[in-house]
Formats: structure tokens, sequence, C-alpha cells
């Protein structure tokens, strides 16, 4: 008990009245009271306390995450109590990072800790549902055709009902229905569409694997067994930084987050880390400590300035004129008035800096032209085998090296053990001006700039100019050549003594371009900040040897130039030797989640192990020609072009570059043909052809077109279309206005006209009447009503994160851990798992009857990491007869056993011991992992596929996921280690040694998140214990990129890319939307309305559309959609905070309401990103419809540097390299509009 | 000498990331339930900005804390236990929930369950006071990131008091989380102010609490927190406040909200402190001198007379070890990083906060060897976004001194570990500037940088 309490100073309280009332009041209850009377002590544990310590209690706690595409995967303690779950907190036990280091626990962010408000909340789908109108008519239907494929097939043949229930697509009208009825109608639309129209009309879109890799895979298995296409998701996300492949021939490989710490210098580009990094954010605040310089690049006072040393505030996408005067401050302090040792050594080695270049005679000038290869070289050299694919450099004596490690070493069996980064005792010069017998021998180079005003009366030709900057030249092989470092000096405008041409006289000439002072211009950035940013970036990198990191993100990469953007950042880590080091180099973070087990995911989801090769296509083209927002568009492909191009883009659009592309095989596209691609092959045996002769034929004689050719053909419509794990509709449908016209056949909000007849793609067939309601049947599979269930056909109750089994993985971290069921899925829910197998059952009965066993032909493109990439030499883009897999897309027959299909999906196909599992070139062989698997998972006891592998439930998936990947199956890992040291004669095995008997099971991954293994997969290391940055492997080990010459590259050398004037790094301003499309000029005015631009970067208060319904955040924000403002924008329209306005373009309209803030800058606002129009949004004043999405302002925008394919670095992968769905060069108006809003 | 033990936190504001996972992770596991639906016993607010709920600071309208009066004794500054009792059906100081928020929900049925009609289905805002379909225009975080800040942000109490102006524009531009929960001070006027007895200072470890039996829902209580931390639960007509997690903290895990912080910036400890001395130090005539009075209440659990009083006052064994590797008590003593909230309030809360340092106004490229030496550029106290006076208005009654300490000390050591990290030197002459060695520097960053889980808490 505690003793009474004596006060040796005086009295501290109110006065003697009242001491003596509470003096008395001391007698009368329990408890200690200070002597002085200000305090009552009591000894806890008392009943009035149970309450709390009620609460508290639970029943079980159980290991699960979060499958959003947040790259997150933080791993989650879910409490369970009676059944129910009541909340959710972090994990805390990942393996430890290292003494010296802050940890990764705790991992997660608000939004994850909102989560189990869905599992109970009322937006929760918790049974099938139909629409009323289409299940009138297929009951009404089934009662005259007792087989549902008839049934389905008397309904959307007959135009009048199909149009009855398309055009009330998302009017409301959702009703119950069972699994068995709306499985019944799902399959038959599969059936009648794959049997009518070919199984390349069914679209399956389902993103971001490594956010629940069985959830994704489950469903994109299905889809592959059937012949049906996967959309990608991050080029149409935007996400892909398309400057990635371009650069480093590998999709996006960044380091984790807990390699942040390891630099001394970070530069938040475009990368509001605390909102959209928030389980990692700490590492950069912690890192400061640590004595880290952080920089914020952002045009508004944003979340993460919170933490910056500076704040630097370019207009918004200009980016890339700071970061091109800041490699103008480093190519000249660092490699002309001195030299760096470190970095110039870095760009011998790891560059194409050194490599030769042709110049090539254009008009009045030079321009810079091709690389030279050995097959440009005399003798021997030209004799070696892909002498086209093998560049060259020269020796310190000028004499010209073709060195190891370029793309035609990699494919050649005569080059086995050379493909490596070795140059033995070659030290090249970086400069043609370093050679001892160089004598002053320069050339005129004519360069392109596009930053200039358009001249009046040309602003239809866009604002462009040319500089003439010297290069030193000399002679070889008959032709005149200079280095690619060459032309990064005369481009970036860094003068030396005795070069021709205009250069700045210094760093604050603004007169041309390249200069701090000349960035100024353009971003209102000061020179003096960009310098000393430049200076300090790079004495830091030298300094700690490569510790300068540029941390990246949607901001400066969802523009439609974001890949000329990035190359300008890219320059600077790499110009500075930060590549490959821990701590430097780029960190990119949007939408990136690295499915670590990428092997065995791969397998499971492409269903390889059945047949290959799957059909995946790049989603934004696909919902360019589905949505037709290419009759919109009408951009001439010219206006993008180079001042001195050679008018190779004349008198077209972007959308015949796609066509193009697609022609050739660059990129895929399905469906493919104008015809059933089941059809094809029986046509091609009635004629007694090879299919692919026959389709090669059919084409020639015109009796076949692409169906990118004519995408209103209702021939060349897509049918069906699965979406599960995602929100189309709601999130990243740019263009969403255009998708409820013309793929739904609904109500929208478009406002825009259709291209003029001069201004169509001229490859194109242009139907008078656009089609309204492609598709038959939207089927999406949620736990949460969204804009996409709401305006889908049917929707399937989806299981939560919490109620089932998976894997997750991120690109943050290098943990694999699990999803685990704290819950069975409740009510009639089922997990993405359960609806594919019995979708997948329904389909093979049906298609006993109406499909068998077919032949489907699969057009494939152009495929980076394979021999495919060197199918256009030198990158010259030439009319050549059509032969499939050069000059046209692959053409490969796949067996489609229909009515077997399900018993396929639930077992282990014989392909993968056959053929092996091949990621990123290398081929594994797995059969002693096979026969373990058997023992795991068991084998089929009966059918067609006794004796194979089980893979009938989710559990069984991810074992398969895990023993078939490197990074989870040591053997695996030393096994690919083991090819590429045959390969590159480099040692590399020894990385994963230390693991070769490590095989994580999922037991493992549930107990604890387990570290990966190195492996092959990926391009660094985490041997004895280190960070993962990319391309360690690359730069310790000499294993070469997967680019043309072996290194990173600056310069790209396409047809393509010198049309557009890209050929190098450059600034290219954001699009200019009234020049383009007669939007409002930014910033223009009148009493009730104001142009600004519109941006949309990713929210606090949600993850994409998910989270943004959840009333905890909604709680702790404003409650619905707002746009954020400017005062003084606000001022010029009359609106005050919490105003209702309408923000309009000729795309659509949005209601939401203002946020005024002082932070942000004039002329610009914010809609945070995938504002859903679920919550609180009111009827619109300006359509008369529901308020749109942020998407609702936005369009698809094809870039044709996006598009090329067959070449070295760019060619085509899944996800790796396509048109991004880029959404940020928009420009809106805004009103203030009535206060009286209506919601019906 | 009478030794008692106060659990205690520290949050370091320096590495908040406001994201308010904390505040979700508190209203999930406690008060997620009808009757407290407007209720964040952990909040985070946008500084500057008007806080939850609004203007709370502002005690001339709330009247929460204590005042020193004429005779130098400590008075509820909404008046004594009598002027209590006479206006107890009336208490005009009480915030309404206009003042928090309404809370609403939306009829997201309508999501599921809409007819066949003419629109897209929406689900509009309701009130769940009174299930009436409203607009939203407040919440429990409505100035997020400067949100509306043209319309609120000259109702921060705190810009109010500030003699500098701060003016809301892009350029000037600038802003900081803090997050709060219950300050579980060692002179909670919450307590004196409940005329029912209901709420108390547990005497093991300092919680305060409210018997949830004993609560009469007089709301004296909510009126007298000068931080708004009791709240009123309309469907108990009980008080219900932070109970720092005292089912977790008794066997031995951190509060929800430190757990999960991903900031990784709250630590948890036990600070023992001399009760006999907290009313003298919280009566100190000059404000300025309440953050030291406050230091000087608090005991050293490694001086010997300290460990015998202790026992002596039944702390138990393990108690006083924690006391001693008690993160909060050497951020508090050793470091000196770390400040109370509004110590003016003279509750003497135990919730202590490292300020944070802030972008630098202007490009400070005046000396011109910045770009050589990014290491000056930390010290730049003095040019820091947020004005000093700012954080000294929060943490110490006004007095920057106290401020400029600790924030020089985190940039000392943000220098200091440069040295080490690029160039592999120590530099012993930053660690003196602030009155530090290397290796007190070295054992501060391992503590705010490194911060270990065992660490914190």
């Amino acid at each position: 008990m505690t003793p009474g309490i004596r006060t040796d100073g005086a009295p501290a309280t109110d006065g003697p009245l009242a001491d003596a009332l509470l003096n008395m009041g001391r007698f009368v209850r329990p408890g200690e009271t200070s002597e002085d009377l200000r305090s009552v002590f009591l000894q806890g544990g008392r009943s009035g306390d149970a309450f709390y310590r009620d609460r508290w209690s639970h029943d079980k706690v159980v290991r699960s995450t979060h499958g959003v595409n947040c790259t997150g995967s933080c791993s989650w303690k879910v409490y369970v109590k009676d059944g129910i779950i009541t909340w959710e907190a972090q994990q805390t036990d990942y393996p430890s990072v290292g003494p010296d280091s802050p940890e990764y626990e705790p991992r997660g962010c608000p939004r994850g800790a909102a989560f189990s408000w869905y599992t109970y909340s009322p937006t929760r789908v918790r049974y099938p549902y139909i629409r009323d109108t289409l299940a009138q008519l297929y009951r009404a239907a089934k009662a005259q055709h007792p087989d549902p494929v008839d049934a389905w097939a008397s309904i959307v043949e007959d135009p009048e009902k199909a149009a009855s229930y398309k055009r009330v697509r998302g009017k409301g009208g959702l009703v119950r229905t069972t699994w068995d009825e709306v499985m019944e109608v799902a399959a038959a639309a599969h059936v009648h569409t794959v049997k009518t129209y070919g199984p390349d009309r069914v679209a399956g879109f389902s993103p971001i694997p490594a956010m629940s890799m069985v959830s994704h895979g489950a469903g994109s298995r299905f889809m592959n067994l059937l012949g049906g296409t996967m959309l990608s998701f991050y080029d149409w996300y935007a996400d892909l930084p398309v400057a990635s492949p371009q650069v480093f021939g590998d999709q996006t490989d960044v380091p984790e987050s807990a390699d942040w710490w390891n630099a001394g210098y970070l530069i938040m580009w475009g990368s509001n880390v605390p909102v959209t990094r928030t389980p990692d954010a700490h590492f950069m605040a912690e890192a400061r400590y640590r004595g880290q310089k952080v920089i914020t690049v952002s045009p508004d006072y944003t979340d993460n300035t919170k933490f910056a040393d500076e704040w630097v505030a370019p207009h918004p996408g200009t980016d890339a004129a700071l970061a091109f005067a800041m490699g103008h401050v480093i190519l000249r302090e660092h490699f002309v008035q001195r030299r760096t040792t470190r970095f110039q050594d870095y760009m011998r080695r790891y560059t194409d800096a050194p490599f030769l270049v042709e110049l090539e005679q254009r008009g009045e000038g030079f321009v810079p032209g091709k690389f030279v290869t050995a097959s440009d070289l005399d003798g021997a050299a030209a004799e070696q085998a892909r002498a086209d694919f093998k560049p060259v450099l020269m020796d310190a004596a000028g004499a010209p090296v073709v060195p190891n490690g370029s793309l035609g070493h990699r494919f050649s069996p005569e080059d086995e053990g050379r493909w490596n980064l070795d140059l033995g005792g070659v030290v090249p010069p970086l400069s043609v001006a370093d050679l001892p017998q160089w004598t002053g021998e320069a050339a005129e180079l004519r360069l392109p700039r596009f930053d200039l005003d358009p001249e009046p009366g040309q602003e239809h030709a866009g604002g462009s100019g040319v500089v003439v900057r010297g290069v030193p030249v000399r002679t070889i092989a008959g032709k005149t050549v200079t280095t690619v470092f060459d032309l990064m000096l005369a481009q970036y405008g860094v003068s030396r003594p005795g070069l021709p041409g205009q250069w700045p006289a210094d760093y604050e000439d603004a007169s041309t371009p390249g200069t701090p002072a000349w960035q100024q211009e353009h971003t209102s950035v000061p020179a003096e900040q960009a310098i000393r940013i430049a200076r300090e970036f790079a004495d830091n990198a030298d300094r700690s040897g490569g510790r300068s990191m540029i941390l990246m993100g949607a901001g400066t990469n969802h523009w439609f130039h974001s890949d000329t953007i990035y190359r300008t950042f890219l320059a600077l880590t790499t110009m500075t030797g930060c590549q490959g080091v821990n701590g430097g180099g780029w960190a990119h973070y949007v939408g990136q989640e690295k499915v670590r087990p990428i092997t065995g995911y791969q397998q499971y989801a492409s269903a390889a192990d059945w047949g290959r090769p799957p059909r995946h296509t790049i989603g934004t083209a696909f919902f360019y020609l589905a949505t037709d927002q290419w009759r919109y568009d009408g951009l001439p492909a010219d206006q993008l072009s180079s001042p001195l191009g050679t008018g190779r883009f004349a008198g077209r659009t972007t959308a015949d570059c796609l066509v193009e592309s697609v022609q050739r095989g660059w990129m895929p596209s399905y469906p493919t043909f104008d015809r059933n691609p089941l059809d094809l092959v029986d046509e091609a045996d009635a004629v007694g052809k090879e299919p692919a002769a026959h389709v090669v034929d059919s084409l020639n004689e015109g009796t076949l077109r692409f169906a990118v050719e004519d995408p209103d053909d209702p021939a060349n419509f897509p049918r069906v279309m699965n979406i599960w794990r995602a929100n189309v509709l709601g999130s990243s449908g740019k263009g969403n206005e255009y998708f409820l016209k013309h793929l739904l056949g609904t109500d929208a909000a478009v406002r825009a006209s259709e291209a003029a007849p001069d201004a169509r793609p001229a490859s194109m067939t242009w139907r008078e009447k656009a089609p309204e309601g492609k598709l038959d049947l939207l089927m999406t599979a949620d736990f949460r009503m969204t804009s996409t269930t709401l305006f889908s056909d049917i929707v399937l109750p989806a299981a939560t994160w919490y109620e089932k089994h998976d894997l997750s993985s991120t690109d943050m971290h290098p943990f694999i851990h699990a999803f685990n069921p704290a819950i069975a899925p409740p009510w009639q829910t089922k997990t993405d798992f359960e609806t594919f197998r019995i979708l997948a059952e329904k389909f093979s009965e049906m298609a006993r009857t109406h499909l068998g066993v077919r032949r489907d032909l699969v057009a494939a493109p152009l495929q980076h990491d394979t021999p495919d990439a060197m199918a256009t030499p030198h990158g010259r883009v030439e009319d050549l007869p059509r032969v499939p897999g050069v000059t046209m897309p692959k053409l490969i027959v796949v067996e489609r056993d229909y009515p077997n299909l399900a018993e396929r999906w639930k077992a282990l196909g014989p392909l993968t011991e056959k053929l092996g599992l091949t990621t990123k070139g290398i081929t594994y062989h797995a059969e002693p992992e096979i026969e373990r698997l058997g023992r795991v998972n068991g084998t089929v006891t009966s059918g067609p596929y006794a004796g194979s592998v089980r893979l009938d439930s989710d559990k069984r998936a991810c074992e398969l996921i895990l023993a078939m990947s490197g990074t989870s199956n040591g053997r695996l890992a030393v096994q690919g280690f083991k090819a590429l040291e045959k390969h590159t004669g480099q040692e590399m095995a020894f990385l994963a040694d230390e693991h070769e008997g490590t095989h994580l099971s999922f037991t493992d991954v549930s107990v604890q998140p387990r570290s990966v293994i190195t492996s092959p997969e990926w391009s660094g290391s985490e041997h004895g214990g280190r960070r993962y940055t990319a391309f360690a492997i690359n730069v310790e080990h000499l294993k070469p990129w997967h680019t043309l010459t072996g290194r990173q590259h600056f310069y790209l050398d396409h047809d393509w890319m010198d049309e557009l004037g890209e050929t190098l790094p450059i600034y290219r301003p954001p699009l200019d939307m009234h020049r383009l499309f007669g939007d409002e000029i930014p910033g223009t005015s009148t009493a009730t309305e104001v142009a600004v631009r519109y941006l949309t970067p990713h929210s606090k208060w949600s993850i994409h559309s998910e989270y943004q319904d959840n009333l905890f955040m909604l709680s702790l924000s404003r409650g619905g959609p707002t746009i954020w403002m400017s005062p003084q924008d606000a001022a010029k329209i009359g609106v005050r905070d919490n105003d209702w306005i309408e923000s309009y373009n000729r795309n659509g309209v949005v209601v939401a309401r203002a946020n005024v803030s002082h932070r942000m800058p004039e002329g610009t606002v914010y809609m945070y990103h995938a504002k859903d129009r679920t919550v609180d949004v009111p009827l619109s004043e300006t359509s008369g419809l529901r308020g749109g999405i942020h998407n609702s302002l936005t369009r698809i925008l094809l870039k044709p540097s996006h598009l090329i394919g067959g070449y070295a670095q760019l060619a085509w992968a899944f996800n790796y390299l396509g048109p991004t769905g880029n959404q940020r060069d928009e420009v809106t108006t805004i009103r203030r509009r009535s206060q009286e809003v209506q919601y019906r | 000498m009478k030794v008692m033990a106060q659990m205690s936190m520290v949050m370091n504001l320096d590495k908040c990331i406001g994201c308010h996972t904390c505040s979700v992770t508190c209203k999930q596991a406690w008060t997620n339930r009808t009757g407290v639906e407007y209720v964040w016993f952990n909040n985070v607010e946008t500084r500057p900005g008007v806080g939850y709920p609004r203007g709370y600071e502002n005690q001339e309208k709330w009247g929460g804390g204590w005042v020193r009066n004429k005779r130098g004794r400590l008075q509820l500054r909404s008046g004594g236990r009598l002027a209590k009792l006479a206006r107890i059906f009336s208490n005009p100081k009480l915030p309404e929930i206009d003042d928090y928020y309404e809370p609403w929900t939306y009829d997201y049925d309508m999501l599921v369950n809409a007819p066949s009609g003419d629109h897209t289905p929406v689900a509009r805002p309701k009130s769940l006071i009174t299930g009436k379909d409203m607009k939203v225009s407040w919440s429990a975080n409505w100035d997020d990131d400067l949100g509306g800040s043209i319309e609120t942000m000259h109702e921060d109490p705190i810009l109010q008091k500030m003699s500098e102006e701060v003016k809301a524009e892009f350029e000037q531009a600038f802003m900081f989380y803090l997050p709060r929960i219950c300050e579980h001070c060692l002179n909670p006027s919450c307590v004196a102010s409940c005329p029912s007895g209901a709420m108390y200072k547990r005497a093991e470890d300092g919680i305060v609490l409210v018997d949830q039996d004993a609560c009469r829902g007089w709301r004296m209580c909510v009126s007298g927190c000068p931080y708004k931390k009791v709240y009123f639960n309309h469907k108990t007509g009980k008080a219900e406040k932070c109970t720092m997690c005292y089912p977790r903290i008794e066997v031995g895990l951190p509060t929800v909200c430190s757990e999960t912080c991903v900031g990784r910036l709250r630590y948890l400890g036990l600070v023992l402190y001399d009760a006999d001395r907290v009313a003298e130090a919280a009566a100190v005539e000059d404000e300025h001198e309440l953050l030291d009075a406050q230091r000087s209440v608090l005991l050293d659990p490694h001086d010997p007379a300290v460990i015998e009083a202790a026992r002596e006052g039944g702390i138990p064994e393990d108690w006083i070890e924690a006391a001693q590797r008690s993160p909060v008590w050497r951020l508090i003593h050793d470091y000196k990083v770390a400040l109370p909230l509004h110590p003016e309030y003279r509750t003497m809360p135990m919730v202590w906060y490292i300020p944070p340092l802030s972008p630098v106004v202007d490009v400070v490229s005046g000396s011109g060897n910045d770009g050589e030496d990014a290491r000056t550029l930390f010290a730049a106290i003095d040019k820091l976004r947020i004005p000093i006076g700012y954080l000294a208005e929060l943490f110490t009654a006004g007095d920057v001194a106290p401020v400029d300490e600790s924030l020089r000390k985190l940039a000392a050591m943000r220098s200091y570990m440069r040295g080490i990290s690029i160039d592999d030197e120590r530099d012993e002459r930053i660690a003196q500037a602030v009155g530090m060695t290397g290796r007190e520097i070295e054992e501060m960053y391992r503590l705010l940088a490194i911060a270990k889980y065992e660490e914190r808490y």
C-alpha cells in the first residue's frame, strides 16, 4: 500500500475551503490521495478496468498480409475473437538487417491497419450478383434453350437483347443469384466466345502478381489454358519506367528500402516517400542521422519535404530540364575540367560511352547514326557470329576493338564464356579527342531541341529546333565515327576547346540548351541551386564510392515523355558510377512489385507446364483499341518528331505506329487477326498448308488482316473480360468515360468529338458508327463494391486477404511471406483460387459438347532475352517480306484440350520437366524438385493426368512456386549461376552456395518472413546478409546488362528513336494539350473558370481506390473526393475551401470539393489518385450524370518510342516494355458549381 | 523523497511521417464502437493547424489545466472544485461535437442493393448522430497536410501566440506532424477536476484512468484536461481516455500506438520521480522554468539514494532496472533532446517530444562552400522553415533556448555521423560544440537512428 504522501512545499491546490471539502472526500471513497489533494492514486487491476482488459483479449493471432498493389508486402498479425476478426497490427519479426542498421519492423500503414473494416463492412460483396435485366434475359433464354451456351448465344447475338442489358450497366439493379447460375452464365459466355470468335477474344485483367501470387496465378492459369489474353498492367499503370529497358535492358530492378540507409546523398524526385512508401519511410528519416543529405524535388510542399535539407520545386513535368542541367555540370566538372578517376573508369567498363557511333550525313550536316559493329570492320571481325550485334570501341591507340559481352555474344555457341564485361587489357578512351593521333578533326553535329515555343502560326508543328555542336571524329572502316561520350558532351552542351558549334559561354548562359541558367527558364529552379545539388551529388558519389541515390516515382514517371525524363536521371546515376553500388543508383518505386520467386510463379500463372507461349499483351494498346479512344486521338506522330527526322512518321498518327508495331511483331496484340485463331488452323488443314504459311499467304493476299487495323469490326471485339484483384473502371482506366461508352455501351460523359477525317489513322478502317457495348460479359470478383463491380454484368463475392493462403513479396524488402486464413471465407465468398477452379470445371463440362480438342494459332511477338532481339540489325526499319519471327510475329500452334482444361489446371503438366523453366534467358531444370513436389503435394490418382503433381489447392500452388524458384530454392539458384558461369566465364555460383540446401516451404514463410536466396533471376546480391541493390552482380562479376552493348546505354540507335529525336537523353516539355487537342491554356481564367494543370498523385488516404471507401480513412481525411488547389486559383473563381466544384475537359467531368491550401503552387491542381465514384459523388451539372473518377479527365496517348520491338533491349516482354497509360500532361477547367448537390 | 514510477513516452517528431497508423491501430483496438465514434485516443495533427478537437490549445476558451494563483498555489484554470460543483449541470467549457467532428458513415448499402435507376449508385454521407444526410465539413483530421489552410490556419492557437508573423504562402510553407495521446501527467488536472473521484492515477505506473464503475458522466475531466484527451462516451455516459494500453503494458508489450508506429519514433519507458516535489515544481512562477522544474522532479534511477528510496517505497527490483535502462530517461535527461508538450499547462505531462528539423528556408548558398561540404548545411538551425518560436510555444512555453539546444544536437549528430559514414573520420569538435562527446553522439545515434525494438521499449 502506498504510504501517505507528505508535501514539504506550499500546499498547491485551490484553497482552504476546497481542501476541507476534499479532505472529507478522502474518507468516503477508496484510494490514496496525495496530501496536497491534487491527485488520487489507486492500485491497478480494479473491476472498473475490466472493460479494457476484456476488449484486449483474443483467441488467436494469424499471420497474413494485404494483397493490395502498394508494394508494401507487410506482414501482419490478424486478431480473432469468437470467430470474428477484430483488428490487425504489424508483425515485428522480420529477419534482422544487421546490428548497425535499423530493422524492417514494424512494416505497415494506416490503410493496412484499417483493412479489417472491409471484412464486415456494408459494402462487402457477400453473395454472387447478376444484373436483373441480364438475369431475366438469361432465364428466359434458358427456358427456350436448355443448353447454356445456346442460351447465351441467343442473347448476345440478338442486337436488341444485347443492347438492352448493356445500356443499363452501372445503373444499379444487381440482384443476388447462386454460384451455380452465375458460373453457368460465365462458362457459357466463355465457351460461346471461344467457339464463335476465338479464345483471344477473352481478356483477363489482374495486376501485380507479387501482391498475391496464387490469387493472380489461378486466374491467369485458367486464361492461359483457354488461350485467352492476359493484359499487362505495369505499363498500363504508367508505372513501368520505359527508360529501364531502354537503358538497362531490364524491366525494373531497384534496391530494397533498407539500402536507402547506405546512401550518403538522397534525392527524392517525384516520390512522396512517407505517403507512398509508408512502411519504409523510416529508413530515409533515419539515414539522415547517419549524415545523409536529403533533397526533395516536388512541385508542391509535399509530405516528404518535411525531411528534406532542400526543397526544389520545379514546374510540373519539367524535371528533365533540371536533371539535364545537373548532367551538364557533372560532365563539365568531372569529365572535362578535371577527370574524376572513378567516374571515368566506371563509364569505360559499364556504359556504352566509349562505343563508336557512325555519323550520318543528313541534309545540311551530320546527325548521330548507328553503332559501329564488328560487321562494319574488315576481315575476321566481320566474320564472327552475329557480327552485326557486336558494337565496337577503341583501344588506347585508337584501333577498333570488339569487346566481349554484347548481344552478339549472348546467343552464339562459339562465344560461350565470352558474354562478359571483361575488357582484358583494353582501356578504351571515352573520347576520340583522347587519342594521341587525334589532330583536331571534328564534325558539326545537328541535334534536336524541343524546348522552344512554337513560332506564331506554326503551333501545329510544335516548338522544336536544332542546335549545332561539334564532336571530335576520326575515320574507321571508311566511316566518320565518334564515341557515345562525345555525343553526350555535345548533347549536354559541354564545350571543349577547338570544337565548332553553338556552346554556352558558362553556367549563366541560357541561350542554348544544357546549362543551369537554361533549365531555370523552364523549371523556375534557381540555377545556383541546380549547380549546387549537381556538385554535391557528384562529390558525394566520388567520396563515398557511388553512394548517391535518386529515389524516383510517379511524379516523374507518369508523363507522356517520362522515358526521356528518366533517361536524364539515369544519366546522372550512371555517369557518377552509382548503379550497382549499395546506397547508390536509381530507386524507382511505382507499381514495382518484385515477384521474388519469379520462375515458379511464371510457370504456374502462364500454364507453361501445359503449353507455350501464353497470350500476354500490352494493356494500354488493348484498352486504346477496345474503348475506341483511338477514334478521338488523331495525335499526329510527326508532331512528336525531331526536326531532323527523315519524315518516317509523316501523315501518320500514333495509332498508325501501333499498327506497324503489331504487324512487325514488335508488340503483341490480341485479338490478332480478324478471324478465330482456332479456325485459322482448320483452314490451313483444309488447304493443306502449315498454319504459319497459311497465315503469311493470307496476309499477303489480303484475305486476312490484323485485328488492330479494324478494331471496330464486331469480329474483333473483345467479348468477355474477367477482372479480379483490380478496379479498372474506378482506378486505372485512363479515359474512363470512353470505357463506359464504347466498351460497355452505357451512359458516359465523353465531351470530345471524334478525330476529323484528315486526322484519322491511315492504316486503320474507320467505321462511321462507333460501336457501343463491345463487351458481351464483364465479370468481376471482388470483396467490395467498386465502379468495376457496379458496371459488371456479374459480380463474384471474393474472399479477403485474411481468408486465404497465398504468397507475398516485393522489391522493398528481401522477404517472402504468407497469407493465412484468420477465418474461413464468410457468407458465400470464395477465394480467387476456388472461383477459377469452379469456372474451369464448368467450362470444361460445356466444352465437351461445344469445343473438344482444338489447335490454336498464337501470334507471339519478338521476345526480349531471346535471339528474337536480333531481328532488326542496327535498328533499321525496312520494308521486308513477311517472315514469322523476323519481320512479323512468330506463329505457333498450341493444342487446347478444352474438355480437360480443369484437370490440367489442377495438375502440373509435362513441359516443366521436358523443356525446363526459363527466366531471363537462363533455363532451369527441376527434375528433383518435381519428384519432391509429388511427395509434398501428392499426385493425381486417376484420369488422364494420373501421376502428375497436384496443384488443386492454393497451398499446393504456393509450394510449386517456392520449389521452382532460385530465390526460394538454393539448388536452382546454384544451378542457374553455374549456367551463367559457363556463359560468362565469370565465377558467380558462390553467391548462392551458402544456401544450396535451403528450400523454403509454405510453412517456413508462414512462421516468419524469410530472406530470399541470391539468384540469377535478379541482378543484386543478398550474399552474406548484404542489402539488395540492383546490378551489383553486373558491376562486381562483369555480367553484361541485357542490352545491345551489354552495358548501360546512353545512346539508342533505333530508327524510331532517331525519328523522335531521342537517341540521347533530352528534355521534352509536357505535352501542349492546347496545341494538340484544343484544350484551354493552363493559367487562363475568366470570372467563373480557371484552366489548370491536372495532376493525380498517389493518395495518403487510399491505395489506388482501395481504402478510399474505408470509413476510417474517410474520417481521417475529408470524407470524399477533393481537388487540392492554390489560394490564387481558388480566388480567381470565387471558390472557398470545401466548396463543391466541377472539373472538366474534353474527356469528362469530375465533381468534387475544393481543398484550398497554400501548399499548392498556382496553376496546378491535384486530384489524388483513384477517387472512385462510389463515395459522396453527386450528379454533375455539366453532364447530368454521376461525377466521374480522377481518370474521367484523362485519356490514353501512345508514345511511339514505347512501341519499338525486335531490337536488342528494345524488345518486348510482358510488363517489360510497352506503351504506358500516362496521364500527367492533362489540363482541366474548374468552376464553382451550385452548392445544392443532388445524388439521384 | 517519495519515489514513484511513471510509464512515459517520448515521440521523435523529427521522424514522424504523419501516416496516422498509430491513430488507426489505436482506434481499431479501443474505440471502434458506438458511443465513441468521434473519439481518437491517439490522433495526429498537422501543424500549423487547429488540432483535434479544434483549437484545443486555446485555454482561454476551454479553461483546461492549472494556473498559478496570487498565493503561488495551483488552481484549476476553470475554477476550483467548488466552482465546478456549482455548475455541475451546465458546463460551458465543454467542447461540442462540432469541435471534434460530427462522425458520419455512408449509405454503403446502396452500392450493393441499389435498384435499377438512371445513375451509378453512390454512397452518400449520413450523420452517425442524427442519421440524416449531411455535407461533410469537418473531420478528425480536416486540415491534414495544411488542407484548407486559408480558412483555418489563422485559428491555430500557437500562431496566435507567436510574435513572429507566419503567412500562409507557398514560398514560406512548412509543416510537421504532432501525434498525441493522453499525457498521463504527474499533476493531472483531469483527476483533480473529477467530482466523482472516478479518475485516478495508478500508483504502480502512473497511468491515468477512468474508473468505469465510478464515473458519473459529469465531464469535468473533459474540460479540465488542457490536451482534451478525455472523451465522453455518449452511449455509456462515461468518460473514456487513453489507457496507455495497460492490458498490454502489464504483460510486457508496448502500447499499440508504439508498436505499430511505422516511423519507429516512439519510445516507452519507466521514469522514477519524486511525488513530493510535483506540486512545488508545477507551481514555479516563471513558465520558462517549468521545463527544468519538471526535469528536476524526475529522479536518476542510477542514484543509490534514489534506488534506496524506491525500494523503501515498494517499487520492485525489476521496475528499478527498467527505469535504469529506460530510453525515455536517456532522451529526457542524458541527451536533453526531448521536451514536454505545453509545460505551461502545469500538469507535468509525461509524453515528451523531440522537436523536428525541417528544410532550410532559403537557398543556403551565401557562404559559397556549401557545395563542397554538405555538413555545413546541417547546422543552419536559424534558417529552418519551421519558425523556432512555433516549436518553443509548443514545448517550452515560448523559451527558444531548449528547442535550439535539441535541434542543434540533432544537427550535430548528422554532421558527426556524416564524417564517419562518408569520410571515415570522427570530428570531436562537432560533438563538443553541443556539449557532447563523440561517443555520446554515437550512442544517441544508435538510440535515435538504429533504434532496435528492444531499445525503443
